[in-house]
């Protein structure tokens, strides 16, 4: 018991947050999940990795599988009475599966495939996914901590996540993050680095600052901001990606048509704002007849009345790149 | 009741005292605050997805639905504002943009709540190119229409259908949209309950129309046509003419369908005397002779239809004997039509009814009488008031008149037919008398009475104790077969109906209707009751007098008033 209360103390001592992109605080996650008192609670890894240029899990599965599941398995002797579903996509599924049953072999671990896209990478949409559903986001409160899966509290963390809590655990955390590289570069990849860096030094780092005039987008490969070559000296918030743009080649409305199909496929269409306002926006961008008065009102619209924080993340690649390179 | 912490807030600058566990909605509705709603409906799910209710709460970023935002005390809430306004405008706008309007031929146009909120709000509604412009029409048997091209995706069908027990509505993904669509299971078939109609706010389901079919045969000098209409009509089609639910529209219905061109007008109700009496002694006859128990009731077609497809087994336990509406017609085509000496061909039998599945019911083979339907034409509610309306008669302004001789005059019994437990009251009262000789003191069954899916009771008559079940609602009937499954001597009688509060509630009726409103409707009904002078179906004159001439004979009996069911495989076709 007290070991298991040393955990928790451990991980918010090192103020670990979720990689998974949202940066909740991860110990209290925990202990909000150690707090309640069910008879059945359920941990999940979450490898759904749906969204264009992130692919961070996939270098983690390659690369530090051993270091994830040791995570796994604090997360299951600090939680009582839990088990494990590592919940991948279909990609990671057939890649990785058997590599992972055999490291799993002696845990309570489910490797559970995804057949669902993006959306199903959502915390509740996959409480959703795992029992048997479609991926529909559910209504907050109550959070998965009280009530995921089958009701019961559960903990859902990124791959990465459980990577730093095995360092935790090892003392060998040293508050760094992997940073997923891609676009218009000379050297594409994951790179791990002090979580608070700047897209500037990532880009400098990796050899892929370019010469020629470019814009990056930085949180995503859909939901992601653009910024622009002047606005690079800060961190990287959500998804930790950073894709460049030729700024000369690059066409925008290809650009915004690849975005607007990615949310068109990937959203829900339960509510109105995400599935309608989404169809317009495609709509606008094929035709490449931008009506800004309306656009504003959609975005409006997405920003403060969507049912999940997806209809939100709509709003920003295409609020930043109409602002800043149209 | 359970006490729940009393809690303060404060909407558009009023403290208004609420419960734990109220939303934002309950709270401004019953307060007389407007807040705009679609998806919304008291018997369903929050699913909070047209977004309209929006409100904003003081110290939080963003806005956020009232459907679905619980109270706390001491929460600060704003029902407008310019930033609402501007969420509720543009989503309203998405969602004209993606029904197409048919406003002209569209049977819900005068009642209709996206024009009207379209009128409030200010929104124009052809801006953007309808997005369903194109999109399928499917017919469900002889009952259903949905039109997806209307639909605005809000979900409330599917979970209705679900809750029904039924599943036959689903979304389905095609191209990037989750659309709903018909199963294409085999082993999933409509029962044509219409629920879906009760609770789609735009319009997307309608009853196939049938009331254009009838104004030929009324305008025609040769035919005599007869109207006939169900308990359950009387206390609900007023609220098409703006009339408070519960309110006894019978004479003044009366005289709008003689104003129609009817030649006569009677009481479905006359003919539940009779399904009364003969239900009452099958069932005792079962009791007696150790026959198939529990017997079902089977006035409800759909209730019919959901054992001949997906429960053949218990077919046998369904009564024999037809429903209200269906033993009318078969006197009016005989008894009548010899009384009055008029041919067969030349009648026109219309039955109005508060549902959708009776229009499938006439339809069925083997209720034929003499090679001829007994009923010709199958209006719902909502159509009977669209003739009014077509016709220009105001049923509020129009002159009560009595019904007509002599299939016109109904007992208490025969009316709460309409309700949930109606049919069961009504047959206990007749076998009590059939088992002691004896007539009840106190006819009231309170048991089997009320809202609730399921009643459960037991009524000793003469020692005898006989145990019902009445239940409303597929799923609600689908917990009583599991519970025979385990224990199949448990009930005696089991009343279904379909449609959630029974007839009242039914897929043919008035739009809105909620539980409140199905509720004023039963009381109405039961209201009537108390105010006849015969409350009981075998003491009605009229009945008995067809007991005594035409129902004397067993032959008539059997053709006139009992049935087959058959095991029954999908009908509902879909090309998708």
């Amino acid at each position: 018991m007290a070991k298991n209360l040393d955990v928790i103390a451990k991980i918010k001592e090192s103020e670990l947050t979720g990689r998974g992109g949202a940066g909740f605080p991860t110990g209290i996650k925990w202990e909000m999940v150690k707090s309640q008192k069910a008879s059945k609670k359920y941990i999940i890894c979450n490898s759904s990795e749906g969204e264009p240029a992130v692919f961070k899990d996939l270098y983690l599965w390659d690369n530090h599988v051993e270091e994830v599941v040791e995570g796994i398995k604090i997360a299951l002797e600090t939680i009582d009475h839990s088990t494990a579903y590592i919940y991948l996509n279909h990609v990671y599924y057939e890649k990785f599966k058997s590599k992972l049953e055999k490291l799993c072999k002696d845990l309570p671990v489910v490797i559970f495939e995804k057949k669902w896209g993006y959306l199903g990478g959502e915390e509740t949409a996959a409480c959703e996914v795992i029992e048997g559903r479609r991926p529909i986001v559910r209504k907050k409160p109550p959070f998965p901590g009280e009530k995921g899966l089958w009701g019961l509290p559960t903990l859902i963390n990124n791959v990465e996540t459980f990577y730093h809590v095995a360092k935790i655990m090892k003392g060998e955390y040293k508050n760094t993050k992997f940073f997923c590289v891609s676009g218009a570069v000379k050297k594409e990849g994951v790179w791990e680095f002090p979580a608070e860096i700047s897209v500037k030094d990532v880009l400098e780092k990796t050899g892929n600052l370019p010469s020629f005039e470019f814009f990056v987008q930085v949180g995503g490969g859909a939901t992601g901001e653009i910024l622009l070559s002047s606005e690079l000296d800060q961190p990287i918030r959500g998804a930790s990606s950073i894709i460049v743009f030729d700024k000369v080649k690059t066409d925008p409305y290809e650009l915004m048509q690849k975005w607007a199909q990615f949310f068109l496929e990937e959203n829900c269409d339960k509510c109105v704002p995400c599935r309608e306002g989404v169809y317009r926006i495609s709509e606008m961008v094929k035709e490449r007849k931008l009506d800004l008065e309306f656009l504003d009102d959609l975005f409006f619209t997405l920003d403060n009345a969507s049912f999940c924080s997806m209809g939100r993340s709509v709003v920003i690649p295409f609020r930043s790149l109409i602002n800043k390179i149209l | 009741m359970e006490n729940k912490n009393k809690i303060i807030l404060n909407i558009d600058g009023k403290d208004i005292d609420a419960s734990e566990g109220e939303t934002v909605l309950d709270v401004a509705k019953r307060s007389g605050i407007f807040i705009p709603t679609l998806c919304y409906h008291s018997d369903l799910k929050n699913k909070a997805s047209c977004r309209m209710c929006l409100v904003s709460i003081e110290g939080k970023k963003g806005l956020f639905t009232s459907c679905s935002t619980k109270v706390e005390n001491g929460m600060k809430i704003l029902t407008d504002s310019p930033d609402i306004l501007r969420a509720r405008r543009t989503n309203l706008e998405l969602i004209f943009a993606q029904h197409r309007e048919e406003c002209k031929d569209c049977v819900i146009s005068h009642d209709c709540r996206l024009l009207e909120l379209a009128k409030k709000f200010k929104v124009g509604i052809s801006r953007l190119p309808d997005r369903k412009a194109g999109y399928p029409v499917y017919q469900f048997g002889p009952s259903l229409i949905f039109d997806s091209g209307k639909c605005i995706d809000c979900g409330n069908c599917t979970e209705i259908c679900r809750k029904q027990g039924i599943c036959f509505l689903e979304k389905r993904q095609k191209d990037t949209f989750y659309q709903v669509k018909p199963s294409l299971d085999e082993k999933k078939d409509c029962i044509y309950c219409g629920q879906c109609i009760i609770h789609c706010p735009v319009g997307a389901f309608e009853a196939v129309g049938e009331f254009e079919n009838v104004e030929d045969p009324l305008k025609d000098k040769t035919k005599k046509v007869i109207f006939q209409f169900a308990p359950a009509i009387r206390t609900s089609i007023g609220e098409e003419f703006g009339m408070e639910p519960g309110e006894n529209m019978l004479g003044q219905m009366t005289a709008a369908i003689r104003k129609l061109g009817a030649y006569k007008v009677f009481d479905t109700s006359v003919a539940a005397d009779v399904t009364t009496i003969e239900e009452a002694r099958e069932l005792l006859e079962r009791i007696k002779n150790k026959g198939t128990l529990p017997m079902f009731t089977s006035c409800c077609p759909a209730w019919v239809k959901y054992l001949e497809f997906y429960r053949s087994d218990y077919l046998p336990n369904l009564t024999t004997v037809r429903s209200p509406h269906i033993i009318l017609g078969g006197l009016i085509k005989s008894y009548f039509a010899e009384k009055e000496g008029l041919d067969v061909k030349d009648i026109v039998v219309v039955s109005v009814m508060p549902c959708v599945s009776k229009k499938y019911e006439i339809t069925r083979e083997e209720l034929l009488v003499d090679g001829v339907r007994p009923v010709d034409y199958v209006l719902t509610t909502r159509e009977l008031a669209r003739l009014f309306i077509n016709h220009k008669i105001d049923l509020k302004k129009i002159e009560p008149e009595e019904m007509d001789d002599p299939l016109g005059l109904a007992t208490g019994a025969g009316v709460i037919y309409g309700a949930s437990g109606g049919v069961m009251e009504s047959a206990l009262r007749t076998a009590y008398k059939e088992i002691t000789g004896k007539e009840l003191e106190n006819i009231e069954f309170e048991s089997v009475r009320g809202m609730e899916g399921t009643k459960k009771a037991e009524v000793e008559i003469d020692g005898q104790k006989v145990r019902v079940a009445v239940v409303n609602g597929i799923a609600n009937a689908q917990k009583i077969l599991s519970e025979l499954r385990d224990n199949p001597h448990l009930y005696d009688y089991v009343e279904v109906m379909a449609c959630p509060g029974g007839c009242i509630g039914g897929g043919g009726q008035p739009l809105p209707t909620d539980r409140e409103i199905r509720k004023k409707r039963a009381a109405g009904l039961y209201s009537i009751d108390k105010e006849k002078k015969v409350r009981l179906a075998h003491q009605s004159p009229i009945v008995n007098g067809l007991y005594e001439e035409f129902l004397s004979d067993k032959e008539n009996v059997h053709k006139i008033c009992h049935t087959k069911y058959f095991k029954k495989k999908r009908e509902v076709e879909i090309k998708d």
